[in-house]
């Protein structure tokens, strides 16, 4: 029976020397995020500068105008009103009131008043006050930077430093392109975006992880090879288990994006976007760098045994 | 290779076949079969989070420092009468941020002043300087104990108030130094409940002062203008002497009942409670009696007779919920200190079920897609992977049910996830098998070397991810924390079932069939 090779095995991409195209195409999307953050900032959801958000359901097709109107005039400051998932379902958000948690409280009262038998279902509110939402801000900074400090002290502990370098510079690259990307489309960054940036530093880590290990074994077994065809052939060496992993992951991230509901699909495409980008940097970032850092064969600390070369060379 | 200890065959059955019995409450819920099954299978199902079955979710603040003021605010009435009773002259009394302050006019006077208040109240610092100049502090670790006890005494209330409304498994608890977290599965419209959650429920029986005075004009000595309302419903001030006949502390019940088929509330006092209230409805009779709510008065009756039994009666212009929540209330206590809400999450029940929905779907179809093209890709080896990403499943729904954790629509987004990942380290294995195989080895040189090899690279892929999740456990809330739950579970399960359960498989089916050839 023939199997499906997505990746044939005499596979020999070319991957190192198409680095420097790789580094203009981070660096452009890098510099991108950069200029969005700057320009445009994120759009961040109630749960990180508070505020209050209604999903509301009505009975047939939602008057979104009319809606729009009337709690325009509770006077209440900014009012986001779109459309969720189906026409009957409307998101509203309102922005933090001045006045601190007990006005934030008084805004959904007023909300509900206003729109009265319009609304069939409250489908969900939320309440965020500017304490809780600053809090959040600083927990969700810190647990970004300790993820980075503490898989960065792992491949250390690991591997050697250049690869604790390698590693953090891809997954700097992953986050910063994340949260760019949310910045660029304006999409709402809030708690569970944070959870996907997280996961993502986590599968790009993982992703980044296979390669070195790989690299590291050929570091050992090929102590002539040049470092750049040596990395190539890591790479190639581990690049159908890449994309095999890529796609299962893919296959049921994108079963959660088409039918995981409204409510989960900005973290859905989060993730996708950071599978994809996970898997470019562990190729081209991570590996890349361990050339700019001057890795080369035997330069490791931990050789091998005389025995385990042998062993080695003798299976060739 | 061939050989699998039987300790461990067995070992990998037994938490497989545990993963099984704990996550199978889980598939019949819906129809409750499970009242049926025999005893010895385990009941426990996952918990949905509020996100999931619907509820609200509410972070309360404890404003302690109210506490702390009304603390102060006592000792600068015991400093007061302590000073009045013996003629110690001073000037300038009162509350000043966290300290109570005041000036002897005689620094004479200090040693005995300081002696007097530490009778009073031994936990307060006393700093008088040479000037006579007198700074009263309570020391940082009293103002903590103070504030916890008030967040405590809170808590206990609030239970009260909670279990009495007559909830389906509402929970409460403490989180960090002040503040609480209530949870209401099934409450779609919290506002009246937010509302009883929140009011002091402070109640006091005072005289009303008879005076002549104007609303608009400031009280005189020793009385205070409440607001109110009369028999008929009309808005009212009252005087009312500042005095406390009676506090409802001392109450011991209070229930709803009909007088003249109006809803009422009555109440009985304690022994202290009822003596001190036989005084004052005897020394006062003729005189109105007015009954203050949180600075508002709710009935200002006139005294007829002393009431000596110590229970009595109190007919505001009530509907029947208001006099039920007023008993209730009653009954639970005051609060120590106001209460605001930080925080509220609410769900109907409509988009929970929708999330269950999608998320059954979404992890379904997310399963099969798996299912398929790991066979289609891996062959028989591929079968064996999704035996144990099924067995995984079971595993996830098991640990999550016997630890009963919280399962959030970020959980299921975990979940699903892990379907795609758990596979990696099969992927990893069967990449390398099909490598070693290339290279030249025989079919069980190859098996071997591919597990052995990958093993170390699954470690350390799994390990980091483990530490994302553990950070995520520790700095999320509520949906995060859940998603970080799943995840990590999906991690360890999915290394178990990947690394041994395929393993016994691979196992089991060489010894069988003697394979020449690796069918991957």
């Amino acid at each position: 029976m023939r199997r499906l090779r997505l990746i044939p095995p005499d596979t020999n991409f070319r991957f190192i020397a198409l680095r420097k195209r790789a580094y203009v195409v981070s660096i452009l999307l890098i510099l991108a995020s950069a200029v969005s953050l700057g320009v445009q900032g994120l759009n961040f959801g109630i749960d990180f500068v508070g505020g209050t958000l209604i999903e509301v359901r009505t009975e047939g097709p939602a008057d979104i105008a009319g809606m729009r109107q009337t709690l325009s005039a509770l006077d209440r400051g900014e009012v986001g009103l779109q459309e969720f998932g189906q026409p009957t379902d409307v998101l509203i958000r309102i922005q933090q009131q001045p006045g601190g948690d007990a006005a934030q409280q008084a805004t959904v009262a007023a909300v509900k008043e206003a729109l009265g038998d319009s609304v069939e279902e409250y489908r969900r509110v939320e309440v965020v006050g500017p304490k809780v939402g600053g809090e959040l801000i600083e927990a969700g900074a810190i647990s970004v930077a300790l993820a980075l400090l503490a898989i960065m002290a792992y491949i250390w502990f690991r591997f050697e430093w250049q690869f604790g370098i390698g590693a953090v510079l891809a997954l700097a690259h992953d986050v910063i392109t994340t949260v760019g990307i949310f910045s660029i489309l304006q999409l709402e960054f809030n708690l569970s975006t944070v959870a996907a940036v997280l996961t993502i530093a986590g599968y790009s880590i993982n992703d980044t992880v296979v390669v070195f290990d790989r690299v590291r074994e050929n570091l050992r077994r090929y102590k002539t090879l040049p470092m750049v065809d040596l990395l190539n052939w890591s790479v190639n060496e581990t690049l159908s288990r890449t994309v095999m992993t890529s796609v299962t992951t893919l296959l049921a991230l994108l079963a959660l994006f088409f039918l995981g509901g409204e409510v989960i699909r900005d973290f859905a495409f989060a993730m996708i976007w950071g599978v994809i980008i996970g898997t470019y940097s562990s190729v081209w970032i991570a590996s890349a760098t361990l050339l700019w850092m001057g890795v080369r064969p035997g330069a490791t600390d931990d050789l091998p045994d005389d025995a385990e070369v042998a062993r080695t060379l003798g299976e060739q | 290779m061939l050989y699998f200890a039987r300790w461990k065959i067995v070992v990998i059955l037994a938490i497989c076949l545990l993963g099984l019995i704990y996550a199978s409450p889980n598939f019949w819920r819906p129809g409750n079969v499970g009242s049926d099954l025999p005893s010895w299978i385990p009941h426990k199902t996952v918990n949905l989070g509020l996100d999931l079955q619907g509820g609200a979710h509410l972070l309360i603040e404890v404003q302690t420092s109210a506490v702390l003021q009304e603390r102060l605010e006592a000792v600068e009435d015991n400093v007061r009468r302590s000073l009045r009773d013996v003629r110690i002259g001073y000037r300038g009394l009162g509350v000043r941020g966290n300290a109570v302050v005041f000036a002897l006019r005689d620094v004479r006077d200090i040693e005995s002043a300081r002696r007097l208040i530490a009778e009073r109240d031994s936990l307060v610092l006393v700093e008088i300087d040479d000037s006579g100049a007198a700074r009263l502090e309570y020391p940082p670790e009293v103002v903590v104990d103070v504030e916890s006890a008030a967040v405590e005494q809170t808590l206990e209330i609030l239970r009260i108030r909670l279990n009495e409304l007559g909830l389906r498994e509402p929970t409460i608890q403490r989180h960090g130094a002040d503040r609480i977290i209530v949870q209401l599965p099934g409450v779609d419209d919290p506002d009246a409940i937010k509302a009883l959650l929140t009011q002091t429920a402070k109640l006091t029986f005072h005289l009303l002062d008879q005076r002549n005075a104007e609303p608009s004009a400031a009280a005189p000595p020793g009385a205070r203008w409440h607001k109110g309302t009369d028999s008929l419903g009309q808005e009212l001030d009252y005087l009312v002497e500042k005095r406390v006949r009676v506090s409802g502390e001392r109450l011991v019940d209070a229930q709803q009942t009909f007088q003249d088929g109006q809803p009422v509330v009555s109440f009985r006092f304690d022994s202290v409670g009822a003596r001190q209230f036989g005084r004052t409805t005897g020394e006062h009779v003729g005189r109105p009696l007015a009954i203050v709510l949180d600075n508002e008065v709710i009935s200002a009756p006139r005294i007829n007779e002393p009431i000596l039994g110590g229970s009595g009666i109190i007919s505001g212009s009530f509907t029947l919920t208001e006099a039920q929540n007023l008993a209730l209330l009653l009954r639970a206590g005051a609060l120590p200190a106001p209460l605001i809400y930080l925080e509220e999450r609410t769900v109907g029940p409509g988009l929970g079920q929708d999330s269950i929905d999608a998320g059954k779907a979404a992890s379904i179809i997310g399963m099969v897609a798996v299912l398929v093209f790991m066979v289609v890709v891996y062959g028989l080896f591929g079968l064996m992977a999704n035996v144990a990403l099924v067995f995984n499943m079971a595993l996830i729904f098991g640990a999550l049910s016997l630890l009963q954790a919280t399962l959030t629509l970020p959980g299921i987004a975990g979940i699903v996830l892990t379907i795609g990942m758990a596979v990696d380290a099969n992927v990893l294995i069967f990449e390398r098998i099909r490598e070693e195989a290339r290279v030249g080895r025989g079919v069980i040189g190859a098996i071997d070397a591919g597990y052995d090899r990958a093993l170390k690279t699954i470690i350390d892929a799994n390990l980091t991810t483990l530490i994302a999740a553990a950070l995520l456990f520790w700095f999320g809330s509520g949906p995060v924390k859940g998603f970080a739950v799943t995840l990590a579970i999906g991690i360890m399960t999915s290394m178990f079932t990947a690394i041994w359960v395929t393993r016994l498989m691979v196992v089991l089916w060489v010894r069988r069939r003697r394979p020449q050839m690796l069918p991957i």
